[in-house]
């Protein structure tokens, strides 16, 4: 099926988010949209599944003029969507939640979940995908999720398929197999709207590319073009892929972590007797596939985890066993891997969120009176200098693009006085020119002498910016190699096994410096 | 057209921004928002209280009223006997109709505002200073309870709160001979101290346990009415002396609210306490250190326990204000309306009625205070509207019942009125209600 996109406009308040917008996807086509953050690609995705009214403009399927009162509307008509946040309901079955999809498009009569189950398993045979219709969606990894939300989307004869930023919560693996399969359904014949910020994904994958900024389609690109030319096609000016940076000078110990343990609430080792120290000045990055016990590990050094042994000391002093306000008052900053569910507010206004973390001292308290003209200012600086696109600091943050929330919980991290910096996936959802930002201001925390942690699940963030990289896998350090070791080895690593190659695991990782700045040009 | 908008379109995406989109603004007469900054502030405010919780309430409150009407009509005798002959003379059941329907408001706005009735203004006041004195313990109480809402607890202990504070203001009002000021702020911290201890038992139970405060203080409720009831029937214990009847003592003159307007007015200082309680929980939300982190910890607890702001000792502040705010409820009753001594029966369901004035309210300081005036007319008007015109009071109770109900489904009242959802610009058709929770987990 042809969808075309005429003239689409949509406003919030004086805001244009979507500016006459035409677009057309034809059959068998894999349409990439690029744009930085808050260029309006989600909403305009949002018009097309009926969730936001258009202002202006239509939808047009096989050229005839739609009007979808809502998703349900969509749907009927041929529209999928897989959203980058998933709609299932995690106690359910996979089959179930399929049926439900149906059931809410007001399908006529029943249909049981035999039935669901059947389609559930003709698709994934189709496709080859591996689901078993009566797992619960809560113990399938994301991977597998987002494979149902395809399943829910096909199991209606959806003809257009829209994939915002699916690959953000992948893995590596895991995106190569989305590829795939988006591969396998445009031969089908179906027509695909994919948004992503991973140039490499765009080159591999799309027909088709269109670049949005500020609210307007600024043009086509060609899918041979330049990661570089994409880059500046979509930001409006050159950017640095690559950050570039001096080799680490590292200074003392600063944070040493030995034999940490830690439990999950339901009894799971979850990381297990991990040690490591990061120097002042250093950054550590922590490389591996998702779940392998980083998140735990970030979150025992915060204080977030309840049942923790071993021991954490940051500069000398002990951090371990100490409160979430006392482990932050120590320096500690944290950018956590989830924005939505742990860094932010999303009904507070960008300047509320930009003081969180701060609600109980100066400067934003004084006398426990909230000191809002020292805020409003305070926000409206880092707003600027965070180039959070916005049309006020009073604005819910629930309501700017992700990318932008991003910048809020970066803002107020890197404005604090900070002795530690833990990052995880910090550039999770940003687009190329905020990582270039992003990726600078961490690589001069680290040049101010502040240690850095910094877990990343993708390995050119790895490569940008680790001085040297911890491979977790299971719960444990696999080993310590320096920053600028091969994808190869690193992927050997986080299968779980040593590199038999001995330049590797270096025994001491400080007489590797000096290769960090010269990285880059190789991947 | 649609070929036209394609032309303009491009025309937009070449030209210059500014000068683009002026253009289609003109040409297609859309609602593109004025270049002037201050006209783009009063569309975006009209849109807000068109579209936002405001209108919602005061409409739930005109829909409650119709159908309040519509019950009045068809339970009415005199209608029913002129309905039994309506496809002869039809005029007559509309005339019925009318008569007790018009009949029952006016009695309700006589009992609550003004008795046009009465010779003198000082008196054609006086139902207006009733409906203040019953709003004052209910907008103390709603505030208690909208501070709860704030930060996510469900505190529908308030009958409990009010039973514990009544005794201990009761106590220190009759056992103690104190001075006369001095007496009174005793007996009202006393009041606020006794709500908070009992909300308290169910924070510390609900931080430290994980229990749910909703199980914790409706059992706290019971807890309170059994304690309350045993010691009002113990000589030695809150029981008036040389009685068996279930009751305290009377309050000792210098512990008792005076009247605001003098003797002839039953609106006491009590009134004056709710205004203030009004500006300090407003304070408290919007101003202070301490509210920031209820309000965080009411929207997003996970954040706020990864910004270092105890969860715990949140849930047990707030309790414990709430729980305060509402024992003033308390003392108002018992320092301010029924001063001769009390009963078991002293809450007199303001715990109950403090959830649907929050909820009224929208959990705002202001909207509480507003909430509680009108529910505070329409328990005076109420009773003149059974007295007056034999309408079961009981009537009052269903129109409160369907605020409630009304402002817990506000797309059904925006679908009622044609009211835009909130977030998209104003548009002939009503988008269909189920688009906006979508909308909201889409994000
Ligand atoms: N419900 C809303 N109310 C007000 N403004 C909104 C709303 N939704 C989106 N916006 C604004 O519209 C603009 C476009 O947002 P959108 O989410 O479409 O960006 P995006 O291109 O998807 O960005 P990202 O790559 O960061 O996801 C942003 O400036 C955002 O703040
Ligand atoms: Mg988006």
């Amino acid at each position: 099926m042809k969808l075309e996109l005429r003239g689409i406009t949509k406003r919030f308040g004086s805001l244009t988010a979507n500016d006459h917008i035409s677009l057309t996807v034809e059959p068998g086509e894999i349409h990439c949209i690029l744009g930085e953050n808050g260029a309006g690609k989600s909403t305009l995705m949002n018009v097309l599944y009926g969730l936001l009214p258009a202002d202006e403009g239509e939808i047009l399927l096989d050229d005839e003029v739609q009007h979808f009162e809502g998703p349900g509307e969509a749907m009927k008509a041929g529209i999928g969507m897989v959203h980058q946040h998933f709609m299932l309901i995690p106690v359910f079955t996979v089959a179930e939640n399929v049926m439900l999809g149906h059931e809410s498009t007001g399908f006529a009569g029943f249909l049981n979940l035999n039935e669901a189950r059947k389609r559930v398993r003709e698709i994934s045979a189709q496709f080859g995908f591996d689901v078993d219709p009566d797992a619960l969606i809560e113990d399938l990894p994301v991977g597998v999720q987002q494979r149902v939300e395809i399943i829910k989307a096909l199991s209606r004869d959806a003809k257009v398929l829209v994939f915002d930023e699916p690959t953000a919560v992948l893995t590596p693996q895991e995106t190569d197999e989305l590829m795939t399969i988006m591969r396998q359904l445009r031969d089908a014949g179906t027509a695909i709207v994919f948004i992503t910020h991973k140039l490499r994904e765009v080159r591999e994958v799309a027909d088709r590319i269109t670049v949005m900024r500020l609210g307007k389609v600024v043009g086509e690109a060609s899918p041979t073009a330049s990661n570089a030319e994409l880059a500046s096609l979509m930001v409006g000016r050159s950017v640095e892929l690559t950050v570039q940076k001096q080799a680490a000078r590292p200074g003392d110990p600063a944070l040493q972590v030995r034999g940490l343990t830690v439990i999950d609430h339901i009894g799971q080792l979850v990381v297990n007797d991990v040690s490591f120290e990061v120097r002042a000045g250093e950054i550590l990055a922590i490389a591996g596939v998702q779940g392998n016990g980083q998140t735990e590990l970030t979150e025992a050094l915060l204080g977030l985890q309840q049942h923790v042994e071993g021991e954490i000391e940051l500069d000398g002093n002990p951090l371990s066993g100490l409160s979430v306000r006392n482990v932050l008052d120590a320096g500690v900053g944290f950018i956590p891997e989830d924005r939505n569910e742990d860094g932010l507010v999303a009904e507070f206004s960008i300047a509320e969120n930009l003081m969180l973390d701060r609600s109980d001292s100066a400067p934003f308290v004084k006398g426990g009176t909230l000191q809002l003209g020292f805020r409003s200012t305070f926000a409206a600086e880092k707003v600027s200098e965070f180039d959070v696109r916005t049309q006020s600091i009073d604005t819910a943050v629930g309501t700017l693009s992700g990318g932008n929330q991003q910048k809020v919980v970066l803002a107020r991290e890197l404005s604090r006085d900070l002795r530690l910096l833990v990052a995880a996936q910090p550039t999770r959802g940003l687009d190329v020119g905020s990582i270039e930002f992003v990726h600078k201001r961490i690589v001069q925390a680290r040049d101010s002498g502040i240690p850095v942690i910094v877990v990343s699940t993708e390995l050119d963030e790895v490569d940008a910016l680790a001085d040297r990289i911890a491979v977790m896998y299971r719960g444990g350090i696999v080993g310590i190699v320096p920053g600028g070791t091969d994808r190869e080895t690193l992927g050997i690593m986080m299968a779980g096994e040593q590199p038999d190659d001995p330049n590797g695991p270096a025994p001491d990782p400080h007489d590797d410096e000096g290769r960090s700045g010269t990285r880059g040009e190789a991947a | 057209m649609s070929d036209d908008s394609g032309a303009q379109a491009s025309a937009a995406e070449t030209g210059t921004e500014a000068a683009g989109s002026a253009d289609v603004a003109l040409e297609t007469g859309s609602q593109v928002p004025p270049d002037d900054p201050n006209d783009n502030r009063w569309n975006d405010a009209l849109r807000q209280i068109l579209g936002g919780s405001f209108v919602i309430s005061i409409l739930a409150v005109v829909l409650a009223l119709i159908v309040g009407a519509i019950l009045i009509a068809v339970t009415d005798p005199g209608v029913q006997q002129a309905a039994g002959y309506f496809f002869s003379r039809p005029g007559d059941t509309f005339q019925a109709i009318w008569n007790v329907v018009s009949g029952a408001y006016s009695s309700l706005f006589q009992g609550a505002i003004y008795n046009f009735g009465r010779p003198t203004f000082s008196a054609g006041i006086r139902p207006f200073t009733d409906t203040l004195t019953y709003a004052t313990p209910l907008i103390v109480a709603g505030l208690g309870v909208g501070l709860g809402f704030r930060t996510g607890l469900f505190n529908i202990g308030g009958q409990g709160q009010m039973l514990i504070a009544a005794a201990f203001c009761g106590w220190i009002g009759w056992s103690f001979d104190l001075p006369p000021v001095l007496h009174l702020i005793v007996a009202i911290v006393a009041g606020f101290v006794g709500g908070a201890i009992w909300a308290g038992i169910a924070g510390v139970l609900k931080a430290r346990t994980g229990a749910h405060e909703v199980i914790v203080t409706i059992m706290l409720n019971w807890i309170a009415f059994y304690l309350i009831s045993y010691l009002l029937r113990t000589p030695g214990a809150l029981q008036e002396h040389g009685t068996n009847n279930p009751k305290s003592p009377a309050i000792l003159p210098n512990a008792i609210l005076p009247p605001l307007f003098g003797p002839q007015y039953q609106l006491h200082w009590g009134f004056v306490i709710s205004i203030a309680a009004t500006i300090v929980v407003w304070w408290l939300l919007e101003r202070s250190s301490l509210g920031f982190k209820f309000r965080a910890v009411g929207e997003n607890p996970n954040a706020a326990r990864v910004a270092g702001i105890s969860v715990k000792s949140v849930i047990i502040w707030a309790l414990v204000i709430s729980g305060g705010l509402v024992g003033l409820a308390a003392v108002d009753q018992v320092l301010g309306t029924t001063t001769g001594g009390f009963s078991s029966g002293i809450d007199a369901g303001i715990g109950f009625d403090a959830i649907t004035v929050a909820l009224l309210g929208r959990s705002r300081p202001i909207g509480i205070f507003v909430a509680g005036v009108l529910f505070g007319a329409f328990k005076a008007g109420g009773f003149l509207m059974q007295a007056a015109n034999n309408i079961p009071i009981d009537i009052v109770l269903v129109v409160q019942s369907l605020i409630v109900l009304f402002i817990a489904a506000p797309p059904l009242v925006r679908a009622i009125f044609r009211l835009p959802t909130p977030g998209s610009k104003p548009r002939t058709k009503t988008p269909a209600p189920t688009a906006t929770a979508e909308e909201a987990t889409a994000k």
